[in-house]
């Protein structure tokens, strides 16, 4: 799978290490990933905000077919989380698919998420793990 | 002013485990002897995502959300660790836009075996004291290397803390430091190799036992401290067995030295692990106990430590983090595979 290049993945970083979403400063609403420009009322008037630490578990799914890059994490946990005022996509880990439960209270956890291979750069960034 | 001291702390100790036996299984060594041995039951190891950078933040996260201290008011970031996962490429500054401090926070990797952690603490003392920072942020990381089947096999393991040192909020203040340092050729690994060495007949009486009994002593006589004058004493544990005999060494009864012994069933945390055990000990020390704490690096040094607990430490125990007793027991178990696989311990090309 081709990787994010270096130069996005820096611009990302706010983004991947803090979770800083934007909010339209008119209308209110949360975007993450972050948005340039409201999509629901077009004003390109916003701001970072830091969304919370924790939130709940609002869907999950186990994929076993996965993209190459995480070939070695079989299988993986795919959930989508609330998090405050945003809903955010990201990777479940250090849980049974068994024992996972919709509605169910998960922390973010800073993690490697993309390795380009034995010399290139190691990406860092969120994933969520049931709340201990 | 107040005495300049530990704010805050956060813990972090992955969840996976593996019991020594399944170990001595796979190599066919007896466990009950080594157990016997090393006096540790089991010990954990990273996730397969997870790194000393991880384990640092996770760390650093909960003692800023212990003590509620904004960030941006923290103005120096020093990581010691033995297991960088860049041999170039710092730790910290990598810190600094995780934990979400300003970009003019001091930040630095230390090293210096298992001491280097330690190291931070006090080089972050002094700025406060000079009044050059207000907080600073000392972490202890590590994914310990053991060659497989080796002795360290047994107890290299992974997890880290994390110190918010300042004059604001102090929960244990810093009473006294003294270190000691010699070349030893105890323990050891060149660039490009991916396990350590170890110095036949060194581990223990010329480095162990000499820089940490020699530091601890040494505060004790200069500053005057009588074994009764500290509630508990904490020693580098890269076994159950070497902090116990320290401790009968210089005198300490066995009730001080096994509230902060964690080694038993999370392993040799490397920079983590006297610092570990401060951090158990924490979460159970009452205003007014004095607590010593050694650290040990091996090439060697220790620094000694006394440490008097206020009145805030109430507050920072009810905080809503993660306490070491908790983690300790908050586990899965994995098999010599999976264990091999998350320390990448297999040829991967990830
Ligand atoms: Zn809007």
């Amino acid at each position: 799978m081709e990787h994010e290049s270096v130069p996005l993945y820096w611009r990302n970083i706010p983004a991947y290490y803090r979770l800083v979403a934007r909010r339209c400063k008119r209308c209110g609403e949360v975007y993450f990933p972050p948005v340039l420009k409201c999509p629901r009322c077009g004003s390109n008037e916003l701001e970072d905000v830091e969304l919370p630490q924790e939130g709940e578990l609002v869907e999950f799914t186990v994929l076993r077919s996965v993209p190459t890059d995480f070939l070695k994490q079989k299988p993986v946990i795919l959930g989508l989380v609330k998090l405050g005022p945003a809903k955010v996509l990201g990777q479940i880990v250090d849980a049974a698919p068994e024992k996972l439960k919709e509605g169910q209270r998960v922390e973010v956890a800073f993690r490697r998420v993309v390795v380009d291979g034995k010399y290139g750069l190691v990406m860092y960034g969120y994933k969520f793990r049931p709340r201990p | 002013m107040s005495r300049v001291g530990i704010v805050s702390w956060g813990a972090y100790i992955p969840r996976y485990r593996i019991r020594t036996e399944d170990i001595a299984a796979t190599w066919g060594d007896d466990p009950q002897r080594i157990v016997d041995m090393y006096l540790v039951y089991e010990k954990s190891v990273e996730g397969y995502d997870e790194d000393a950078i991880t384990i640092a933040v996770e760390a650093a996260r909960r003692a800023l959300r212990r003590g509620k201290v904004d960030p941006k008011r923290i103005g120096a970031v020093y990581s010691g660790t033995e297991s960088k996962p860049y041999a170039v490429k710092p730790i910290s500054s990598i810190l600094v836009d995780a934990l979400g401090l300003t970009n003019n926070a001091f930040a630095v990797d230390m090293e210096f075996a298992c001491k280097a952690a330690s190291d931070g603490i006090i080089a972050i003392a002094g700025l406060v004291e000079s009044g050059r920072i207000e907080y600073g942020l000392a972490i202890g990381t590590d994914t310990s290397q053991g060659e497989p089947g080796e002795h360290l096999d047994y107890s290299a393991s992974s997890g880290g803390v994390a110190y918010i040192v300042g004059r604001d909020g102090v929960a244990a203040e810093f009473e006294a430091v003294y270190t000691f340092n010699s070349d030893t050729p105890d323990f050891w690994r060149r660039e490009g190799s991916p396990y350590p060495m170890h110095g036949e007949g060194f581990t223990g009486e010329p480095a162990y036992f000499r820089h940490v009994v020699g530091a601890a002593k040494g505060l004790m006589e200069k500053y005057g401290y009588k074994v009764s004058d500290f509630a508990y004493a904490i020693f580098h544990q890269p076994n159950g067995r070497f902090p116990m005999r320290a401790a009968a060494t210089l005198g300490f009864p066995a009730d001080k030295v096994k509230p902060g012994i964690v080694v038993t069933h999370i392993g040799n945390t490397y920079n983590a692990s006297a610092l570990m055990g401060l951090a158990r000990v924490l979460e159970m020390a009452k205003p007014g106990d004095r607590i010593l704490l050694v650290t040990f690096g091996s090439g060697a040094g220790s620094n000694a430590f006394a440490l008097k607990v206020t009145d805030v430490i109430e507050e920072r125990q009810r905080a809503d983090v993660p306490k070491v007793g908790e983690m300790l027991d908050d586990k899965i178990y994995i098999d010599y595979a999976t264990y091999l696989k998350n320390r990448k311990m297999v040829k991967l090309f990830e």
